[in-house]
C-alpha cells in the first residue's frame, strides 16, 4: 500500500511539509519535541549507542566468558591477519570481501535490470491506475513474507533430485543431475536476487512515475527512437530511484549472512557471516573490529552512491 | 483515443509474467509439497496427498519447540506493530513542524534502515552484555562490602540489594527488551517514511477548519487528523507486523535465550530432512498472507466507504 502511496504523490517533498503549517507558532512550541521523543529514544538506545559500543569494544580484550575494557589493536590486527605480508593469498579477510563484493556486483546488476524493466512496464505500459496498483502490490507482497521460507522454497526446485534436474535429465539435456544448483554461489546469487529485487523496483517506480509524460512525447516528436528516449530521457530522470535502489541492494548484500548461510549450505564465506561466526564463538571484540571494518566499507559505498541523489526530494 | 498496443508491451508483459512466476513459483512449490503423503520426500513427485506433516508439526515431533517460537514471534510482532504505529504517528506529527535535530533523526532513521543488520544486532548484544556485566559487578561489590551480618541502616539495604543481584540477576537481554528494540530499529524507519508520504499529501485546511470552529488541539487530532490518516496507519501496521514476523538478521544476536520463528526455521534448514519444514513454511506464509489480506482488505473497504459517504458537496442542505 505504502509503495503506491509514495509512488502517487508527485512533487510532494519534505520541504513542502516544512513550509505548509505556519500556524500556531506561539502555542505548543514544545510539542514536536515530545512527539519525536519516543522515536529518538529508541534510535538512541538501540542504534546509536550500540554503534558506539561496537566501536569501543573493538579495542577491548576478552576472556572466555566476558569482555574487559582495554585499548588494544589486536582485534584489528587479527582481522587483517597476514593481509600485508608478502604472500597475501593467506589473507582470509581480503578473500572474503572479494567474494562478498562479487555477489554485490552480480546481484546489483541483475536486480537493476529486472527492477528497471518492471518499473518501466508498470509506469509506461500499464494504462489504468488500478491495474498499476494491483500489479505493484503483486510485486511487493512477497516482501512481507518470510525470507527464510522463500530460501527454503528453492530446495525442491534446485536440489539434486529437484524439479529443474528432473526436467533436465528427463528431456536428456544433461546425463546426470547438475550439482551446483543448490548450496552454491549460484544458489546464493539467485536467492539474493529473488529477495531483493523489490528494493530496486519500488524506488525506481517512485522516480519514474514522476517523469512528466510530455517530456517523453517531446522526445518522440523530436524524432528520437524508443531506445534514444529511454537512454536520454527516462534513464537520466530515474537516476535518483536507481541510486536509492542500489544503496538498498548493495548494503543488504554487503551485510548478508543469512542468505549466504542457508543457500550456501553454510560453506560460503561472506563479510557478515565472518562476524556472526565470531559472535557465536563469543569473540566479541574481534567481531566488533570486523563489524567496524564492514561499517566503514558500507559507508564508503553509500557515500559514493548518495552523491547521485537528494533523498529528501524523493519523499 | 486508444492506440494499438506496441510490440514492446507484449514482450514486457511476458517479462513481467516471468518475474511474477519467479517471485511466487518457489513458494507455491513448497505449499504443494507440504501436503505430501507420509512417505513423501523433500522433492517431487507427490507421494499421495495428506495433512500428515501438518499433524506432525502440531504434535511437535522432530521439531524443537516450534509452538513456543511461533507464540514468541506472534507476541513480539503484535507489540512491535502497536509501538511502530504509535511512535511513527507521533514522529510524523512532529515532522509537520520545525524542531532542532529533525535532520539528525531523519538521517539516523535512514542509517538504521540501510546499515547491515548484523552490525546493529551485534551492537545491541554488546550493549546488553556490558549492562549485564556492570549490574553483576555492582551486585558483587555491594555484596562484598555490605553483605555481612554486622551492617545496619543504608549499608544493610545496599548489602541486601547486592545479595539479591548476586542470587537472582541473570540478564537484561530478552525478547521484549533487546529483541523489541532490535525490531523497532528495522520497522520505525519504514513507519517514518510512510508518515512522510501521508502528511505530504495531507490537506491542513480540514484541521484549520476544526480549529476555527473552536476545537482544541487534542480534538483536532482526535476527530479530524486521526480519522483522515487511519487507513494509512494500517499500512504502517502492515509493515510493522510483517517485518517483525519475518525478521531474522537483527534478531539473530539480540533476542537472548528465546527464539523467534524465523530463527527456529533457519536452524531447521540444516537439521530437518522431511516435508515438516514445508508445512511450517506454509503455516508461516499463511499467517503473513492472512495479515496482508486483512489489512489490504480494510484499506480497500475504508476507501470504498469514503467514496460512497465521503462528500455531500452539491447535495443541498439537509
Amino acid at each position: 500500500m505504502a509503495d503506491s502511496t509514495v509512488a502517487e504523490s508527485p512533487g510532494a517533498s519534505l520541504r513542502g511539509t516544512r513550509a505548509a503549517p505556519r500556524v500556531r507558532k506561539a502555542e505548543g512550541r514544545g510539542r514536536p519535541y515530545w512527539q519525536i521523543a519516543p522515536m529518538a529514544v529508541v534510535f538512541l538506545f538501540f542504534f546509536i549507542l550500540p554503534l558506539i559500543v561496537t566501536f569501543v569494544v573493538s579495542f577491548w580484550n576478552y576472556t572466555g566468558y566476558s569482555i574487559t575494557p582495554a585499548f588494544v589493536l589486536n582485534n584489528y590486527a587479527l582481522a587483517f591477519d597476514r593481509c600485508f605480508s608478502p604472500a597475501p593469498g593467506f589473507c582470509t579477510t581480503f578473500r572474503t570481501y572479494l567474494s562478498t563484493l562479487k555477489f554485490c556486483a552480480i546481484v546489483w546488476a541483475v536486480t537493476l535490470v529486472i527492477g528497471f524493466t518492471i518499473a518501466y512496464y508498470l509506469v509506461f505500459q500499464i494504462r489504468t491506475n488500478t491495474t498499476r496498483i494491483v500489479l505493484a502490490l503483486i510485486c511487493t507482497i512477497p516482501f512481507w513474507t518470510s525470507n527464510v521460507i522463500r530460501m527454503i522454497s528453492w530446495i525442491p526446485l534446485l536440489g539434486r533430485n529437484g524439479l529443474v534436474n528432473q526436467v533436465l535429465v528427463g528431456t536428456g539435456i544433461v546425463n546426470q543431475p547438475i550439482e551446483w544448483l543448490l548450496y552454491s554461489d549460484f544458489a546464493v546469487a539467485l536467492a539474493l536476487v529473488h529477495i531483493n529485487t523489490v528494493f530496486m523496483i519500488v524506488p525506481i517506480l517512485n522516480s519514474m512515475s514522476r517523469i512528466d509524460r510530455s517530456l517523453v512525447e517531446a522526445a518522440y516528436d523530436a524524432g528520437a527512437s524508443g531506445w534514444q528516449t529511454l537512454s536520454n530521457v527516462i534513464v537520466p530522470l530515474s537516476k535518483t530511484g536507481i541510486a536509492i535502489g542500489s544503496i538498498f541492494v548493495v548494503t543488504i548484500v554487503m551485510g548478508d549472512f543469512v542468505t549466504t548461510g542457508i543457500m550456501g549450505g553454510q560453506q560460503i564465506a561472506s563479510a557478515g557471516k565472518v562476524i556472526s561466526t565470531e559472535i557465536s564463538a563469543l569473540q566479541f571484540p574481534i567481531a566488533s573490529a570486523n563489524a567496524i571494518v564492514l561499517l566503514v566499507i558500507v559507508l564508503m559505498i553509500i557515500w559514493t552512491l548518495i552523491r547521485f541523489v537528494d533523498i529528501r526530494k524523493e519523499l | 483515443m486508444r492506440e494499438q498496443r506496441s510490440r514492446a508491451f507484449y514482450i514486457l508483459s511476458a517479462v513481467f509474467a516471468l518475474y511474477v512466476l519467479f517471485l511466487y513459483g518457489p513458494t507455491i512449490t513448497i505449499t504443494v509439497l507440504s501436503f505430501q503423503g507420509p512417505n513423501g520426500g523433500l522433492t517431487f513427485p507427490l507421494n499421495g496427498l495428506s495433512l500428515h506433516w501438518f499433524h506432525n508439526l502440531w504434535a511437535g515431533i522432530g521439531v524443537p519447540n516450534v509452538a513456543g517460537a511461533l507464540v514468541n514471534s506472534l507476541e513480539l510482532g503484535i507489540v512491535v506493530t502497536i509501538l511502530t504505529v504509535v511512535i511513527s504517528l507521533m514522529a510524523g506529527l512532529a515532522y509537520r513542524r520545525r524542531f532542532a535535530g529533525r535532520n539528525f533523526i531523519f538521517y539516523t532513521a535512514i542509517a538504521s534502515l540501510t546499515l547491515p543488520s548484523i552490525i546493529v544486532s551485534l551492537g545491541i548484544a554488546l550493549e546488553f552484555q556490558i549492562a549485564n556485566q556492570s549490574i553483576s559487578g555492582l551486585g558483587d561489590t555491594l555484596s562484598d562490602s555490605y553483605g555481612g551480618d554486622d551492617v545496619h541502616g543504608i549499608a544493610a539495604i545496599l548489602g541486601a540489594l547486592g545479595n539479591g543481584i548476586e542470587n537472582n540477576f541473570q540478564t537484561l537481554m530478552g525478547l521484549f527488551t533487546s529483541g523489541l528494540g532490535a525490531h523497532l530499529t528495522w520497522t520505525l524507519p519504514f513507519g517514518l517514511l510512510i508518515m512522510f508520504a501521508i502528511f505530504n499529501r495531507f490537506n491542513p485546511s480540514y484541521e484549520e477548519a476544526a480549529r476555527d470552529l473552536g476545537a482544541s488541539a487534542w480534538q483536532g487530532f482526535r476527530y479530524v487528523v486521526l480519522p483522515l490518516v487511519a487507513p494509512s496507519l494500517l499500512g504502517v501496521a502492515l509493515f510493522g507486523f510483517t517485518l517483525s514476523w519475518d525478521e531474522i538478521a537483527r534478531s539473530s544476536q539480540a533476542v537472548g535465550s528465546a527464539n523467534t520463528l524465523p530463527l527456529t526455521l533457519e536452524g531447521l534448514t540444516t537439521t530437518v530432512t522431511t516435508p515438516v519444514i514445508y508445512a511450517l513454511g506454509t503455516v508461516t506464509t499463511g499467517v503473513s498472507f492472512l495479515v496482508i489480506g486483512c489489512i489490504l482488505g480494510c484499506v480497500f473497504l475504508v476507501q470504498a466507504r469514503r467514496r460512497r459517504y465521503g462528500s455531500d458537496a452539491g447535495k443541498g442542505l439537509l
